[in-house]
């Protein structure tokens, strides 16, 4: 039996009237790369946020690594790493600041913190900038930056949204390449994105339409489902009928 | 035109969307009137005082009850010791001691001379000696009591008149200081900082590859901030009319026009700080520090300028809300014309133009 | 405590690194202290007084170099109709306005009184009450002196005089400087303490950066003590600068101890500092953190006591002042410079600034939410 870290069921958030997630369902097993799929506003950002426990759902039930998210967000940060849409490490702190800070707060021992932040600085190829302050250097290397602090204190789960906004497709590469070599240690990477060659890369996806969850399964299950040549094509049919549009 | 309208519509939404600074924007003005006319008074009452009475006469008992009687001064208790007026002191209980010796009533009587000691807090000199004031009069009050029916020869009497604020009221020096402050802040600061606001965002290089000429940009982010100023202006003006009963001896159209000039002149102040400014922080720094502070501490309505020390003297002059404070007077409450202020509108549409050329000359070197 | 490290050496490294902060710490602080008070002297000196004299006679000339002998007037018009004066008023070219009657020397003889007229711009409410009475004290005393001169000193005095002896403690020079030095710097230690804290939890938020500490296990007091403590240490510092200038400048050495001076603001501190998280934590963007934190600034500075006494004012007005931290702070720092207050006197004092730091920052915590 497969061993499952995200379970969600009929999560829903409400913002007055306006229902953000409507009832979702869905696993999410260990070491998988799970695509989240929507257009703008259809609530992938609000869903993310209360499996991060950021945001309060109104109704419905789930656990993430095994905790309850309404009860125990505090064990679940621990458990998980997040990277926002908007470039959220501290552009006044030098790139060394950062990755010990952020180690510093998850509990990394000096040890631990110097052999890691050896580690991450050689991967990323970073070492020539280490003590350059954030705001300093290109777009691509802060994105990379920020997916390797997020996941320093090796979290169950890593939730990723809208992680390649803006950059060249080389540097996306490169960012799936970690993102993969990620899940091979273990991580399940819980990823929203726009661009549907990157959806191809995920394990399964799901695709969300006003706040429901329309269609989840592998790549290759949903092609075959929607009878359509690329995942492009998919999220054409299910996004058209949407009726919130930004 | 449209365009330029369009413009303005957009701004509007973005100062009227924000319901907390707009509360704020309008509660200051309230706030502070409510402050300044009810609460501040530069009339000192009800000082805190001990009595240290060794004679507990007939004579000592009179002063006492004619001290309780008065509405400048509180008695705390009775101390018997020394120390324990010290430790009053010390303990910031009272700001005055008045010790009557033993036999006071009786030495007076006999010897015609007796003495009273008055010890008083000098910690703030004015207050020393304006209590010192009131209870050496409440003495020789007494003194004269005594002395009814013997009349000393060549008497020399002041009558004094006290003019536009019989009751010294601290209202009439502050309105107009109010005024500065508000419209300061208003044009000034939220104008700088909502600028550079778009700035930081980014959303600014959108805004400049319009159509529209990039100068008239800035001014439409300035125009809400002026119907928001004259709003305050116009509220303040009733709010001191109608609450306070501060008169408006002039002309008010002349107080209007003149105050829009004076918001005129902030506006392109704040507009010349957003252009030499790069971030929030320094707009708002610049803005508090440099602008602000002389404006309390400079415009002469808290302090009277002619006291400072000459360079300050001399600072003052390029501080925009000392010419304002000075109009505003002349108009509101002395109820003078044009004429007496001719020299004051004319130094401030100076102010103006040069901000604005300063503005447009530096913004066009940061465009090429 | 590992946590709480982590995050104060980032904060002192962000802090220390604005050019902005710096500045507004180290260099502006001790600009302040030094023109501030050169601005807000409220001492009244040099009052510009206009005489109109009807009589020019030996006394009214006489009258006149006492009343500028004194140091306080300074004669600006002397003319012969009473309208000239007073356009001197309207210009601000005067202040005050003597009056001395035709006939003042004559009839002061033959009718033993004479009136003489002040008429006072009473537009700055403290001016003119203390001009007024300077004029009286001046007056007063000509008026003896002209006794003294045409009376024959009786050898018996008929009349009991009270004679009143006053003294002024802890000031003795009545030194305006050394009321209003202290007052300024604890106001200092309240803006750059309340501005600051405001804006750093807001400035995370406009940034975004305090997301990425949400989905982090710090606990919420952790945080907050984190943005706390540099504020704390940055305006214990701040205030240590302002002591040393206030006895370089104008050379005022505190007369208490030390000790109780840094346990009054570093209480006051906590209060302020936690004030000011609190408003963060209502605040979307700095530029509404700001505006409310000047708001609320505003109010405790004139309701603090600084240059008017909160026992002047109207009842309701006094209850405000109760709850206004800096009200405390201005005055406990007068009363531990100027007095020497001990620990003893100033107990109440520090008992409701702890008060005050225990509500705000509790009230902070509670309101700073990592969940939405």
């Amino acid at each position: 039996m497969a061993e499952y870290v995200i379970k969600a069921e009929k999560l829903t958030k409400k913002f007055g009237d306006f229902i953000a997630a409507n009832a979702i369902t869905f696993e999410v097993e260990k070491g998988e790369v799970f695509g989240f799929l929507g257009a703008n506003g259809a609530g992938k950002t609000t869903a993310m946020r209360m499996l991060c426990g950021l945001s309060k759902p109104t109704s419905g039930k789930a656990t993430i690594a095994g905790f309850d998210i309404y009860r125990q967000t505090e064990q679940i940060k621990k458990n998980i790493g997040y990277m926002s849409q908007k470039f959220s490490l501290y552009e006044d702190l030098t790139v060394l600041e950062n990755i010990r800070f952020f180690g510093g707060i998850y509990g990394l021992d000096n040890q631990q913190l110097k052999s890691k932040t050896g580690q991450l600085l050689h991967e990323l190829g970073l070492e020539q900038e280490a003590k350059k302050l954030v705001s300093e250097i290109p777009l691509g290397w802060k994105q990379k930056l920020s997916f390797s602090v997020a996941v320093l204190h090796s979290p169950a789960i890593v939730f990723l949204d809208e992680p390649t906004g803006g950059v060249d497709p080389v540097t996306r590469r490169q960012f799936w390449d970690m993102i993969y070599d990620a899940a091979h240690r273990g991580v399940t990477v819980f990823v929203t994105t726009h661009y549907m060659d990157e959806a191809e890369y995920c394990n399964r996806i799901s695709i969300m339409v006003d706040g429901k969850i329309e269609a989840l399964d592998t790549p290759s299950g949903l092609k075959e489902r929607f009878n359509a040549p690329s995942i492009d094509e998919v999220f054409y049919q299910l996004a058209r009928g949407a009726k919130r549009v930004e | 035109m449209k365009q330029f309208l369009a413009f303005v519509r957009k701004e509007f939404y973005h100062v009227l969307r924000d319901k907390k600074t707009l509360l704020i924007l309008f509660g200051m003005p309230i706030a502070q009137i409510l402050i300044f006319g009810f609460a501040l008074t530069s009339e000192v009452k009800n000082s805190r005082i001990v009595i240290m009475d060794q004679s507990r006469d007939r004579g000592t008992q009179q002063i006492i009850s004619k001290i309780e009687a008065s509405r400048y001064f509180d008695i705390q208790q009775d101390i018997l010791s020394p120390p324990q007026v010290e430790a009053a002191f010390k303990k910031g209980k009272i700001k005055m001691a008045v010790i009557f010796p033993r036999g006071f009533y009786e030495d007076l009587m006999h010897q015609h001379s007796a003495r009273v000691q008055v010890i008083a807090d000098a910690s703030d000199p004015n207050i020393a000696t304006t209590i010192t004031n009131y209870i050496s009069a409440i003495i020789l009050e007494y003194q004269q009591d005594l002395n009814e029916t013997l009349q000393q020869p060549y008497r020399i009497t002041a009558e004094t008149r006290m003019l536009y604020n019989p009751q010294q009221k601290s209202v009439h020096s502050m309105v107009p200081g109010v005024m500065a402050l508000v419209l300061m802040l208003v044009c000034v600061m939220m104008t700088a900082i909502s600028i550079v606001r778009e700035k930081e965002t980014g959303t600014m290089e959108v805004l400049l590859v319009s159509p529209l000429r990039p100068m008239m940009v800035i001014v439409a982010k300035a125009i809400p901030y002026l119907l928001l100023s004259f709003i305050n202006i116009v509220t303040i003006l009733v709010l001191s009319v109608a609450l306070l009963q501060l008169p408006v001896n002039g002309s008010i159209l002349l107080l209007l026009a003149v105050s829009t000039l004076y918001i005129i002149t902030c506006l392109s102040l704040g507009i010349l700080i957003s252009i030499k400014t790069a971030t929030q922080q320094a707009a708002m720094t610049i803005s508090l520090m440099g602008m602000l502070l002389p404006t309390i501490m400079l415009s002469g309505f808290m302090f009277p300028v002619e006291n400072m020390p000459v360079a300050l003297q001399v600072v003052s002059n390029i501080v925009p809300a000392k010419w304002f404070n000075i109009i505003i007077k002349a108009v509101m409450i002395k109820g003078l014309g044009l004429g007496a202020i001719w020299k004051e509108v004319l130094i401030l549409t100076g102010m103006t133009v040069f901000f604005l050329v300063v503005s447009l000359k530096s913004f066009k070197i940061r465009l090429a | 405590m590992r946590t709480l490290k982590f995050l104060l050496q980032k904060e002192f490294r962000q802090i220390l690194r604005n050019s902005m902060i710096r500045l507004a710490i180290f260099v502006m602080p001790v600009v302040q202290l030094i023109i501030i008070p050169l601005a807000a002297d409220y001492e009244v000196k040099n009052i510009n007084l206009a005489v109109t004299d009807h009589d020019h006679s030996a006394y009214s000339q006489q009258l006149v170099s006492k009343i500028t002998a004194s140091g306080y007037f300074r004669l600006t018009s002397y003319n012969n109709s009473f309208k000239e004066a007073f356009k001197a008023i309207e210009n601000d070219k005067a202040d005050l306005i003597l009056e001395i009657p035709r006939g003042f020397e004559k009839d002061l003889i033959r009718e033993n009184e004479q009136k003489l007229f002040v008429a006072v711009n009473a537009i700055n409410g403290t001016k003119a009450g203390l001009g007024g009475a300077y004029l009286g004290e001046i007056i007063k005393d000509y008026n003896n002196d002209i006794r003294l001169k045409l009376v024959v000193p009786e050898s018996f005095n008929p009349f009991p005089v009270i004679d009143i002896t006053s003294s002024n403690w802890f000031n003795a020079e009545m030194n305006y400087y050394f009321f209003m030095v202290p007052g300024i710097l604890a106001i200092l230690v309240t803006m750059v303490g309340g501005f600051m804290s405001a804006l750093n939890i807001v400035k995370e938020k406009e940034a975004g950066t305090i997301e990425q500490i949400n989905v982090t296990p710090i606990k919420k007091h952790h945080f907050i003590l984190g943005k706390l403590i540099p504020f704390w240490v940055l305006g214990n510092i701040i205030f240590s600068i302002g002591l040393i200038v206030a006895r370089v400048v104008y050379g005022i050495v505190p007369v208490g101890s030390l000790p109780v001076l840094y346990a009054c603001i570093s209480m006051y501190l906590l209060a302020i500092l936690g004030f000011g998280l609190l408003i963060s934590t209502f605040c979307e963007t700095q530029q509404q953190a700001m505006l409310i934190m000047f708001f609320f600034m505003m109010i405790f500075i004139l309701m603090g006591g600084l240059y008017t006494p909160i026992e002047s004012m109207p009842g309701w007005a006094q209850v405000i002042a109760q709850f206004n931290p800096a009200g405390y702070l201005i005055e406990v720092i007068r009363m531990v410079v100027l007095k020497g207050s001990g620990f003893r006197d100033i107990t109440p004092h520090l008992v409701k600034l702890g008060i005050f730091a225990i509500v705000l920052n509790g009230w902070a915590v509670f309101n700073y939410k990592k969940t939405s």
